[in-house]
């Protein structure tokens, strides 16, 4: 199966995306700016699933309640016979479609193209709905344009102070954390994470309330006379709106919410503002909130009010998460938007597609990644779904509500190379190829192209998911050359349909991206790795101080719901675990759910150390190991997100929504702890 | 559609305006009308010891821009005040002009009690020259005016807002003394060590105390004469002895008044149709005079007046007292009036005046019913977490009690480390597994990284693999 030259790609897994060789189907570290020639333990063991034996070769069809092989034309003639049934029933919104942001780019562009186009849908979105969704919404309403980093990770080398909300890189891409070694640290985070603990200073805010901290922040920045009152008149507009409520949280009032000291919300200011460079950067644990939008305007509040933005060296960014999540979001899978960054409802944008596309009409927008999942089935949501790189039944939050609502489809499609939780229930199974036996651009968390290049032979019997699109759009009427399946020439009309667009790839080609070249987005010739130094992407070219107040969690603890759980990620496994759970290594290290407790909150549950416990929340009930920690506070557990069945931490958690973003409150929700 | 007319512009006329704008933001379900007696927007009263103190502007403490009315569909009236309710004809009088009213909410806040000390108020009862209460914005400009660096000033009152202007004076470089009757400062909130040690800390930055004393005469351009006998000079004195509910308008209407305007439950008045919230409002025995209090019964009454929640009910405010003064660190909360031997608590107490630190914790079935906390800043703020949100507390009381000032546990050397000890997290090699790799050979980083793979993730644990080689190296026999 392999080719025998080394090859030049980049990890299956997670926005840093490390640079690696492949060699006879083994993985070897490369030298590159981002990763610095560091692997973690799943980019090391990442090959392991070219050969594993649970990768599926053949496709799967649902007979009397079982999956059994099917030729690929029996599966595909089955799927379209049922969705152009359906279509022709109950129209094209009764199918609805679910990526994901570990897709390339060109699979991503070509998902939304075939949702839109061969299937007439309005009803795409997909998993980086719950990965990016705030701090894009916050991003493009501060600064016009969202992308994750709009700086090189290298700046962050140079910053003398990085302040870290919410993100624990030192288990969730270990290599970046090389970056954060020149810089003061102060990391905000509930638990004292692996990250927390290489900080100058952490702060350790109750759960939810990461919007009263960045308001008190904002205070604190003001009352010790650290207001960029030059930038503020040149660059930004809205701060006094902002101030207005940022006054009414002065620093007691802050530590009474949040549960931080006073001394350390001013030591934290004073970090960031003595700093000759200084960087702003969240993670998921302070955007998977229903303020989650709201909580990242806070923050970049903050980073305006120091004046960061824009600055060489200095700013504000967000750590992407998944593999393509920055790509992932701007070619067209997302409920409201098409390629480039375009928005759906934009007329001009609709204008340029349709011309691209050669096609007269389009879709509107359509439902959100939650509100998808919920309407499966129901009266007027959709009757079937096609499910690509996504594994719901584990990462959705209030997950047997997913589980049953997928029960309720005629048709369930998985496209993925492994029998994850979700295919293991679908009615059609497809097999495809995976990273290194594909080509395909992956878009980092730094916003640079990356190109990964097949580097192994796929085993016989797979297709690549572009395959699987033209096989089921001819199918359905489609002319084949509208669903090319060579990347490359899918790029080439990415390229097209994302010009002139905000997340502008025109000037990209694969040969560029093979002389090595770095190419950070928008590039219509030149790579523009720093967007903000001469304007913000505003009309005006000033950056908007947004106005927020805070809210606290939607579901505050309560005497039968007394503590709160918050969710969160391991080393050794990546989003559901479909992939890290099957590599061997891996899973011995981490092999099973487990939920983090204050000792003395065991004990009072009657919970001993290496005991079995039962997590209960409204919508369910997990179960997991305990494991006793003493820095945890006493109200709070914690619990990772990848494991399967009885033990799916979003069996509990809250499907609250954010307003603007539509993120789902994944990082609290109010529990009890059961013995089993 | 319910016209609501509020009586004060201030902490709680304001929020109680933002908190029906929040619920009714489109002016569809009521009418609301602001009255406030001072001329210009209202402004955040917990800051005046900032802006004394310098670190605010006066401008940064407003709490609503100049279009903050028009903008909400408010109808702002400033600088008349209020003469008569009238509760037969529901109409509130402003100078000569009626204001009808289907609910009326008295947020008249209070004002400063001057102490009968001759000299401090002139014959028409006005505060003599060189003499400011601190209570409005006018009066920090007043005291700002008279704050250059090197003027005496006295403060008359060693409580919360008296310290607090104090230390902000103290900080632009005034030689302060505080005068305070009681022989402790804070005694409401403070026991009498805790007391002591904070009037250490504060003596540290600069201010003088008088305890036990009362102030028997003012010269203005002299300063207080005590009833010791002795002499503090001051070109400023600042008071700052206390407020009173300002109850007036509604006992002349005939309003049942105590302390201040008595509230039930609903907030409401003696008179159904009025309501009374903030520092004028006496809820069950209790007149706050604090921000937060003031806050939650604004969000309550919006609740009830725009019908979101008519049932929503005021049940009291748990208390945190936390001094606003820079490099002071004290927390004050719940009944902390109790001995280390009371039988039915338990009690922690710490004392540390040399560093400036006290700490006392009083449990009831494991829970925090009062605790003081001076110059152990994480703890203060552990603790009332504790409290606010009634959590039974952890175990280790000492822990709580000192929150980082206990030191750090000592690093484990390799030696120490049992075997399963993870030593390189980004690739889960334990000490054993690098171990067993430096007997097989591996006796270099290099190869003891290219065998186990430490070091090769984020290469923070380089370090620690190292020390284990080297430790490793020196526990072997040497060999010739």
């Amino acid at each position: 199966m392999t080719a025998s030259a080394s090859v030049d790609t980049h990890c299956p897994y997670c926005a840093l995306q490390c640079a690696m060789s492949i060699t006879n189907g083994k993985v070897s570290p490369r030298e590159f700016p981002t990763n610095r020639g560091g692997l973690c333990q799943k980019g090391w063991t990442s090959a392991e699933l070219l050969t594993s034996p649970a990768r599926l070769t053949t496709p799967l069809v649902r007979r009397d309640g079982e999956l059994h092989p099917a030729t690929w034309d029996e599966a595909l003639d089955l799927i379209a016979a049922k969705l152009k049934a359906l279509r022709d029933t109950h129209g094209p919104d009764s199918v609805g479609v679910f990526g994901g942001g570990g897709l390339t780019n060109e699979k991503s562009y070509l998902l939304g193209k075939f949702a839109r186009v061969a299937l007439g849908t309005s009803q795409i979105d997909y998993n980086g709905r719950f990965c990016m969704s705030s701090a894009a919404a916050a991003g493009m309403k501060a600064f016009g344009l969202d992308r994750g980093m709009p700086f090189p990770v290298t700046d962050l080398d140079r910053a003398d102070a990085i302040l870290l909300v919410g993100g624990n890189p030192a288990e969730t891409m270990p290599p970046f954390v090389q970056h954060l070694k020149n810089a003061e640290l102060i990391v905000i985070d509930p638990r004292r994470t692996p990250t927390a603990e290489q900080a100058t200073l952490h702060l350790q805010p109750a759960p939810g309330t990461d919007l009263a901290l960045a308001l008190g922040l904002l205070h604190t920045a003001v009352a010790d006379g650290h207001l960029d009152k030059e930038y503020l008149a040149e660059r930004t507009t809205g701060f006094d709106e902002a101030w207005r409520i940022a006054a009414t949280w002065w620093p007691e009032r802050v530590e009474r919410v949040t549960g931080v000291p006073v001394a350390d919300q001013r030591a934290a200011v004073r970090i960031l503002a003595e700093a000759h460079n200084a960087f702003i950067l969240t993670g998921r644990g302070t955007e998977q909130h229903a303020s989650g939008a709201d909580t990242v305007s806070a923050w970049i509040n903050l980073a305006l009010a120091l004046g960061l933005p824009g600055r060489e060296c200095s700013g504000y960014g967000c750590l992407t998460g998944q593999g393509n999540g920055q790509g992932g979001r701007e070619h067209g899978q997302k409920a409201d938007q098409l390629p480039g960054y375009r928005k759906i409802d934009d007329p001009a944008a609709r204008e340029h597609i349709m011309n691209v596309w050669g096609v007269d009409d389009l879709p509107g927008p359509g439902r959100s990644a939650y509100e998808l999942l919920d309407a499966l089935g129901q009266p007027n949501g959709p009757k079937a779904l096609l499910v690509f790189g996504s594994n719901v039944i584990v990462s959705a939050p209030r997950s047997q509500h997913v589980a049953d609502r997928l029960k309720a489809l005629d048709l369930l499609v998985v496209a993925d190379l492994v029998l994850s939780e979700t295919a293991a229930v679908a009615d059609v199974v497809l097999p495809i190829t995976q990273w290194a036996e594909e080509s395909g651009t992956m878009t980092n968390l730094e916003g640079r192209i990356l190109l990964r290049q097949v580097a192994v032979t796929p085993p016989e019997g797979v297709r690549s998911d572009l395959d699987v699109l033209r096989g089921l759009a001819t199918r359905l009427g489609q002319p084949a050359e509208r669903f090319p399946t060579e990347p490359e020439v899918v790029f080439e009309e990415l390229r097209q349909a994302s010009k002139g667009g905000a997340a502008d790839y025109s000037g990209v080609t694969y040969e560029r991206l093979r002389q090595g070249e770095a190419l950070h987005w928008p590039v219509v010739q030149e790579s523009t790795p720093r967007p903000f130094l001469d304007r913000f992407a505003h009309p005006d070219g000033r950056a908007r101080f947004v106005p927020v107040e805070h809210r606290g969690p939607v579901e505050m603890p309560d005497d039968d719901y007394p503590l709160q759980a918050t969710t969160g990620r391991v080393l050794q496994h990546y989003q559901s675990g479909a992939q890290t759970r099957l590599v061997p290594e891996l899973n011995r290290a981490e092999p099973e759910a487990y939920v983090e407790v204050h000792p003395d909150t065991a004990t009072r549950a009657g919970l001993a150390n290496g005991g079995m416990a039962a997590v209960v929340s409204r919508r369910g009930r997990t179960v997991a190991r305990v494991r006793c920690v003493p820095s945890m506070r006493i109200d709070v557990v914690f619990l990772p997100f990848h494991y399967a069945g009885e033990g799916r931490a979003n069996l509990l958690t809250n499907p609250v929504l954010d307003p603007t973003s539509r993120m789902p409150e994944f990082k609290v929700c109010a529990v009890r702890l059961e013995s089993v | 559609m319910r016209n609501v007319v509020i009586v004060g512009y201030g902490m709680a006329g304001a929020r109680l305006a933002d908190e029906i704008r929040r619920r009714d933001p489109k002016a569809e379900r009521v009418s609301v009308t602001v009255l406030g007696d001072e001329a210009h927007p209202a402004y955040n009263r917990v800051l005046l010891s900032s802006v004394v103190a310098g670190s605010l502007t006066p401008e940064a403490v407003r709490l609503h821009d100049p279009d903050w009315a028009p903008k909400h569909h408010v109808d702002l009236r400033l600088g008349g005040s209020v003469s008569k309710i009238d509760r037969t004809r529901r109409v509130v009088h402003v100078g000569d002009q009626e204001v009808p009213y289907d609910s009326l909410v008295l947020a008249t806040g209070a004002r400063s009690w001057v102490p009968p000390t001759p000299g401090l108020l002139d014959g028409n009862g006005v505060l003599a020259p060189g003499a400011v209460a601190f209570r409005s914005l006018d009066d920090c400009a007043r005291i700002v005016d008279h704050a250059s660096p090197g003027t005496p000033v006295a403060v008359l009152g060693g409580g919360l807002l008296g310290l607090e202007a104090a230390r902000g004076l103290a900080g632009r470089g005034c030689l302060v003394t505080v005068v305070h009757p009681v022989g402790h400062l804070m005694e409401r909130q403070l026991d009498a060590g805790a007391g002591r040690v904070l009037a250490t800390t504060l003596e540290g930055l600069g201010i003088e105390f008088r305890l036990g004393v009362l102030a028997t005469k003012y010269t203005p351009g002299e300063g207080l004469e005590l009833n010791d006998g002795t002499h503090v000079p001051a070109d400023l004195v600042v008071v700052s002895a206390g407020v009173r509910a300002e109850t007036s308008l509604a006992d002349e209407a005939g309003i049942e008044v105590d302390r201040g305007i008595l509230v039930d439950d609903a907030l409401r008045t003696s008179d159904p149709r009025v309501h009374a919230i903030g520092d004028c409002a006496q809820h069950v025995g209790t007149v706050s005079g604090l921000v937060q209090p003031a806050w939650e019964q604004a969000a309550v009454l919006a609740d009830r007046l725009t019908g979101v929640a008519p049932a929503a009910r005021y049940a009291g405010t748990t208390v945190v007292t936390r001094l606003k003064a820079r490099d002071v660190d004290l927390a004050a909360l719940g009944d902390v009036h109790v001995g280390v031997d009371s039988p039915d608590d338990e009690v922690l107490c710490f004392q540390d005046p040399a560093r400036g630190r006290y700490a006392k914790l009083v449990l009831r079935d494991d829970k925090v019913t009062g605790a003081i906390v001076l110059g152990a800043p994480d703890a203060a703020a552990a603790i009332t977490q504790l409290f606010d949100r009634g959590l039974p507390a952890p175990t280790d009381r000492l822990a709580l009690l000192l929150g980082r000032a206990l030191p750090a546990e000592n690093e484990a050397s390799p030696a120490d480390l049992p075997a399963s000890a993870v030593v390189c997290r980004c690739n889960t090699v334990s000490k054993g597994q690098l171990v067993s790799a430096w007997r097989a050979g591996a006796t270099t980083l290099s190869s003891i990284a290219e065998v186990t793979r430490a070091s090769t993730g984020c290469g923070g644990c380089k370090d620690a693999v190292c020390g284990i080689v080297d430790w490793l190296a020196a526990s072997q026999p040497q060999s010739a």
